[in-house]
Order: structure tokens, then C-alpha cells, then sequence
């Protein structure tokens, strides 16, 4: 029986953690494939409408996004509806030079496939939003996507 | 004089480093995919050229006005939102061959040889400046319910498969052209007007 136990005493080992770095560079491998960089920095509140009918945009690089809703900050630039691109706030006819913009970072073959997503909170009345989307047909941006999140719109409605 | 041995560097901190790169892209990055309706806006006519009258019945024509206090008139009818996807079916599918409803045509579509379709109906969404855009997309919602509960009963009546399960399956793409060519959607989001109160 003794035979195997030699005469040292077992000491509890130390876990290695030569392979910490590796791991923790596979995580951060994940996330860097995974994710995508924040865009913009919000200047407007939104509140976004809910739709059970929604379906996933497909390139996300072909994607320019439009936000509209309320200033955040009330004090200097009132309670109006202003537009958001990029990280500014900007009147209707900067739409034109916003998509020319876009269209100048996506290969040619791939721009009729470009997408403009609407993010728009569920108070502002239509006006702005159409006078939106007069402007992008002017330029012939067409592919539109209304961003919702999945949920009852009726049911929210009623609230 | 004694030669210096090459020293190794320490990697004791390579966890610390990469472990501030990892935080870095988790605070800086989204997970989120965006999701919505996705529509296509008409093109804007031509100035130069004389804008042709576009003669469409009224029969083929279902119009939606939305006015500011967010309430519907459909079809020159008060009616309520719940209400506005089972008239769409209908008005779509016109499956008693209604004489208000949209006009059939006989047309040859794969899969399913010849069919009546109501190919020329059009609905029309007309809101007024005032309206809620909170109304608008719910308005929105209820259409595209209304087109995508129409294409399930055909799928799964035909193929026996529900639509999206189809439209997600790149095998089945043929198939759901067929059935996007039955139901076609054609909503025209009309340009603005003061519909008034």
C-alpha cells in the first residue's frame, strides 16, 4: 500500500495562470468581432414605437441612420423636434449632403442596396418626419426602414 | 567582460493589458441589431417631364386617413384601429369577389398555375401633419400584419409551411416569390396633406 505514497507531503497547488492572457484575449476577440462601434452620441430623446411585424436589417455597414425627437437639452434649444444626423442637429436640406456623404463610403456596386433607418420617437408628429422623407426621395435614398422595437403597437397606443 | 544574457519580458501583465482592451470594446461597442418595417418611398417624378395621370380605379383603392387626433377614416368609414387589419385582409384577398373590393386578374404564377390575384389594388396612407408618428407605425403595423397573416394561410395551405420559417430558408426563395407575387405589397405612403380636424 505505502508503496506509492512517497514520503513528501501534499501541498495544495497554485492554479497556473500563464493562460489567463489567452483567454481573456479570446473574449476580447469575441467582442470585437461581434460588435459594432457605437455611432453617434444622442443629442435628441427618443422614445422608440413598438411593431410585432418587424424584421432585422440585413447590412449593418449599409446602414445611415436618421434620429428625430425632442432636444436634450430643453434649456438651449427648446422643446421642438429637431433631426440628428451624425452628431449634430440639422435642418431638412442637410439630408441631401448627409446621404451624398454615405454614399461616397460604399463601393458603387453595393449602393442601391443602402438602407436609411428612421429612428423616431413615437410623439413627434408626422410633419417632420415626412418633410424627412420628401427630402430623401429628392435625393433618391428609397430604401427606408422605420426602427421599431418588437412589441404591441395597439397595446401602447391605448396608454 | 561578461557577456549579458538576453532577458526575457516579463508577461506577468499581458492579462492586465488585454483585459483593458476587452473592457475598452465592451463600454464602447453594441450588441444591438436594428430592426423595423422596412418600406420603399416612391421615386420622386420628374419635374421636366408632364406627370401623367394615373387613372386608378376606385374600387382598387383603399384609403387610410389618419387625422391629427389619430383617428381613422377608412374607406369614408370612422372605424377603430383594431378593426383596420381584418378589413385589410379582406380589401386584399377580396375573397367573395366583392364589386368594391379590387378587380381580379388571371395570371400564371409558378407553383400555382393560374390564379385570380388582385393585382392592381393599391392602399393608400394618407396622415396629416399632426398625426402621431406613434398612430402612423402602428397603422403601419396592422398592414404589414395584414399581408403577412395572408402569405402564412397561402403557405401553409400550399406548402404546408409557415411564411417566415419559408422566407428565412434560401431553399424556399422561389416559392415565396410566388406567394409575394399573389399578395403583393403596395402601400402608397401618400404626400402630406392637412386633412383637417
Amino acid at each position: 500500500m505505502s508503496k506509492f505514497r512517497k514520503g513528501k507531503k501534499r501541498t495544495i497547488q497554485a492554479i497556473s495562470t500563464s493562460s489567463l492572457p489567452d483567454i481573456v484575449f479570446m473574449l476580447l476577440f469575441f467582442f470585437m468581432v461581434t460588435t459594432v462601434m457605437r455611432e453617434v452620441e444622442m443629442k435628441v430623446e427618443i422614445v422608440g414605437v413598438s411593431s410585432n411585424q418587424i424584421k432585422k436589417l440585413e447590412d449593418k455597414s449599409l446602414v445611415s441612420y436618421i434620429y428625430i425627437g425632442k432636444p436634450m437639452n430643453k434649456k438651449i434649444y427648446g422643446t421642438l423636434p429637431r433631426i440628428q444626423l451624425n452628431d449634430v442637429y440639422a435642418e431638412p436640406e442637410q439630408i441631401r449632403d448627409f446621404i451624398a456623404g454615405k454614399r461616397e463610403q460604399v463601393s458603387e456596386y453595393q449602393r442601391d442596396k443602402m438602407t436609411v433607418s428612421l429612428k423616431i420617437d413615437k410623439n413627434t408628429e408626422m410633419g417632420i418626419v415626412t418633410d424627412v422623407k420628401q427630402e430623401l426621395r429628392k435625393v433618391n435614398a428609397l430604401k427606408i426602414n422605420y426602427s421599431a422595437f418588437e412589441g404591441d403597437p395597439i397595446k401602447s397606443l391605448s396608454k | 567582460m561578461a557577456r549579458r544574457e538576453l532577458q526575457e519580458i516579463n508577461s506577468g501583465s499581458m492579462a492586465d493589458i488585454a483585459f483593458l482592451l476587452l473592457l475598452f470594446f465592451i463600454v464602447s461597442a453594441t450588441m444591438y441589431t436594428d430592426m423595423g418595417l422596412v418600406r420603399k418611398l416612391p421615386a420622386m417624378p420628374d419635374e421636366n417631364t408632364v406627370q401623367e395621370e394615373v387613372n386608378v380605379k376606385a374600387r382598387n383603392v383603399f384609403v387610410i386617413l389618419v387625422n391629427r387626433n389619430n383617428q381613422l377614416l377608412v374607406e369614408g368609414q370612422h372605424m377603430n384601429i383594431r378593426d383596420l387589419r381584418a378589413a385589410a385582409k379582406e380589401f386584399i384577398a377580396n375573397p367573395n369577389d366583392n364589386i368594391d373590393m379590387p378587380a381580379k386578374e388571371m395570371i400564371n404564377i409558378k407553383y400555382f398555375g393560374k390564379i385570380a390575384v388582385t393585382k392592381k389594388h393599391v392602399i393608400s396612407l394618407q396622415s396629416d401633419r399632426g398625426t402621431s408618428y406613434e398612430m402612423y407605425i402602428a397603422v403601419q403595423n396592422e398592414l404589414a400584419a395584414a399581408y403577412n397573416e395572408l402569405r402564412n394561410e397561402l403557405a401553409i395551405q400550399k406548402f404546408g409551411m409557415k411564411y417566415p420559417e419559408m422566407e428565412k430558408n434560401k431553399h424556399y426563395k422561389d416559392q415565396c416569390d410566388a406567394i409575394n407575387e399573389i399578395y403583393p405589397m403596395q402601400i402608397s405612403e401618400a404626400e402630406p396633406k392637412n386633412t383637417g380636424v
